[in-house]
């Protein structure tokens, strides 16, 4: 690697502070799993960093905490491997816990955290569809203050988000769950772990209450969200599956329906991991699935 | 580039030293405190040749900056047994006496990161399964083995361990 200086803050307005007075040229660090990856290889989007700083020592970013008025907060700094451990998200969002517990290895989850896989922003990012799915907001932090911007708001393009120079993720907020609520996340690759999404899908579905439809099914799509990864410049929700299936009975024809229509909807294209074409049979094939689970994980 | 001073505590033993930004933890190691038995091979987090346990977390060495360290305690595979021999007691880790026993070694160049994440596994969960040890060492590559003898020594290990 090429020179560059290093600071550790230890808070947040420090943080802060050490980007506004240094200027342009610097760069946050967390994990660096992607950070030190590139700069190594010399593969940037940006200008080789003259310096970065450490956002480890920031209690501001770190861990979660969960309550059932708020939500959850992950902070940007809470690794993959304390929020794929954590029991409360694996008991109330296991969409989240299986975006983060497929990240690399146990030692990428070990170092990479959630505010990194977000603001690298890369289209395959393994927890951007079930956090899009959950409408999780991004709470930001600079130097003109703080300001809070939905999820769904954040990617503007491959490794590009809404972030201001000097501003910072501070952490994700994410509404409770309401009842008769159930999601999943799965990806395809050709190797379980260690390996980048051909294609991610998340699906979070809530039904009605199962008696006043009169379904044998129980119920109807009250709200259904799905997100799909490495399908578009930017992990992307996909409206018009979501439209087809709200208010309709919660049946496999509806659900083989709005599969169809994501598949449609999808714009991917075709790189080393993946056909054009392949991807978006995937994005049929595992929208369904997605959904089924997620409506069976909601009746329980 | 100026230098600063960084405290590490590895494998038990205090040590200040002087690092540039862009040293890593596993350069440092290497290369400032001469503990030459974490390895390179890819420098980008993907065949866990390098793989270290700070503060009792698994991680990959070479992605991690020294400065990012600052104030860690640090196992490296001299911290299993304290000589590249034997312990003090004579005797070395299980999981380096069951990758002898079993014959999971071939050049060895792997062999240290397979250990660490064997141990962190194993310390984790005394009882795992097949998939469990597929699981736990998908981080670390080895171009020798073909991994049936090194998943044998790890359940080998387990064995010896309970
Ligand atoms: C071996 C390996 C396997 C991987 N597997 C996967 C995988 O399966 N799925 C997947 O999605 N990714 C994977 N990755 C990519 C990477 O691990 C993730 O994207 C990870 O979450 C990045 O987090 P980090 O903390 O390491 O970020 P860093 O590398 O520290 O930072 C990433 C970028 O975000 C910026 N940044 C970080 N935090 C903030 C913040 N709070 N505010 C503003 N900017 C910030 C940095 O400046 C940098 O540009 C893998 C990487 C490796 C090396
Ligand atoms: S050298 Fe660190 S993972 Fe390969
Ligand atoms: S024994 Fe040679 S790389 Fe594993």
């Amino acid at each position: 690697m090429r020179p560059f200086e290093y600071f550790a803050p230890t808070s947040l307005q420090e943080a802060i502070d050490v980007l506004r007075q240094r200027g342009d040229g610097g760069r946050p660090l967390a994990g660096g799993t992607d950070l030190v990856v590139q700069m190594k290889e010399g593969v940037l989007r940006f200008p080789y960093p003259e310096y970065v700083v450490s956002l480890r020592r920031l209690p501001e970013l770190k861990g979660m905490d969960f309550s059932e008025a708020t939500g959850l907060r992950l902070g940007a700094g809470a690794t993959f491997a304390e929020v794929a451990e954590s029991p409360v998200v694996r008991e109330r969002y296991p969409i989240i816990a299986e975006g983060a517990s497929i990240v690399g290895s146990v030692q990428t989850m070990n170092m990479a955290t959630v505010g990194g896989n977000l603001c690298n922003a890369a289209p395959s990012a393994d927890i951007a569809p079930p956090l899009l799915a959950c409408e999780a907001t991004a709470r930001i932090a600079g130097p003109s203050g703080q300001r809070t911007v939905p999820l769904d708001e954040f990617f503007v393009g491959p490794g590009e988000t809404v972030l201001r120079p000097g501003e910072l993720l501070v952490e994700v907020l994410v509404p409770p769950p309401p009842p008769r609520t159930g999601g999943a996340y799965r990806r395809h690759t050709p190797r379980k772990q260690m390996d980048i999404a051909v294609v991610g899908v998340a699906a979070l579905v809530t039904l009605g209450p199962s008696t006043s439809s009169g379904q044998a099914d129980g119920g109807a799509f009250q709200r259904v969200r799905l997100a799909l990864g490495a399908v578009a410049p930017t992990p992307v929700r996909a409206r018009n599956a979501e439209a087809r299936l709200e208010g309709r009975p919660a049946s496999d024809e509806a659900i083989a329906g709005a599969a169809a229509i994501a598949h449609d909807e999808a714009k991917p294209i075709s790189d080393v991991r993946g056909s054009a074409a392949f991807r978006r049979h995937l994005v049929g094939v595992m929208t369904e699935r997605l959904l089924k689970e997620a409506v069976a994980r909601a009746r329980r | 580039m100026s230098k600063q001073i960084i405290t590490l505590n590895v494998n038990g033993e205090r040590q200040e030293i002087a690092v540039e930004p862009r040293w890593t933890l596993l350069y440092t190691v290497r290369e400032a405190l001469r503990l030459t038995g974490s390895k390179e091979g890819c420098g980008t987090g993907d065949c866990g040749a390098c793989s270290m346990i700070v503060d009792g977390r698994l991680v990959t060495s070479c992605l991690m900056l020294a400065a990012q360290a600052d104030g860690t305690e640090v196992t490296t595979i001299e911290g299993l047994a304290p000589s590249p021999v034997a312990g003090a007691d004579g005797r070395l880790h299980p999981v380096q006496q069951a990758f002898i026993d079993t014959g999971a070694v071939q050049c060895g160049f792997c062999i240290p990161g397979m250990i660490m994440a064997a141990k962190t596994l194993l310390d984790a969960n005394p009882n795992p399964t097949l998939d469990d040890v597929r699981l736990g060492l998908a981080g670390n590559l080895c171009r020798c083995t073909g991994y049936t003898k090194i998943y044998e020594a790890v359940l080998s290990a387990a064995d010896r361990m309970r």
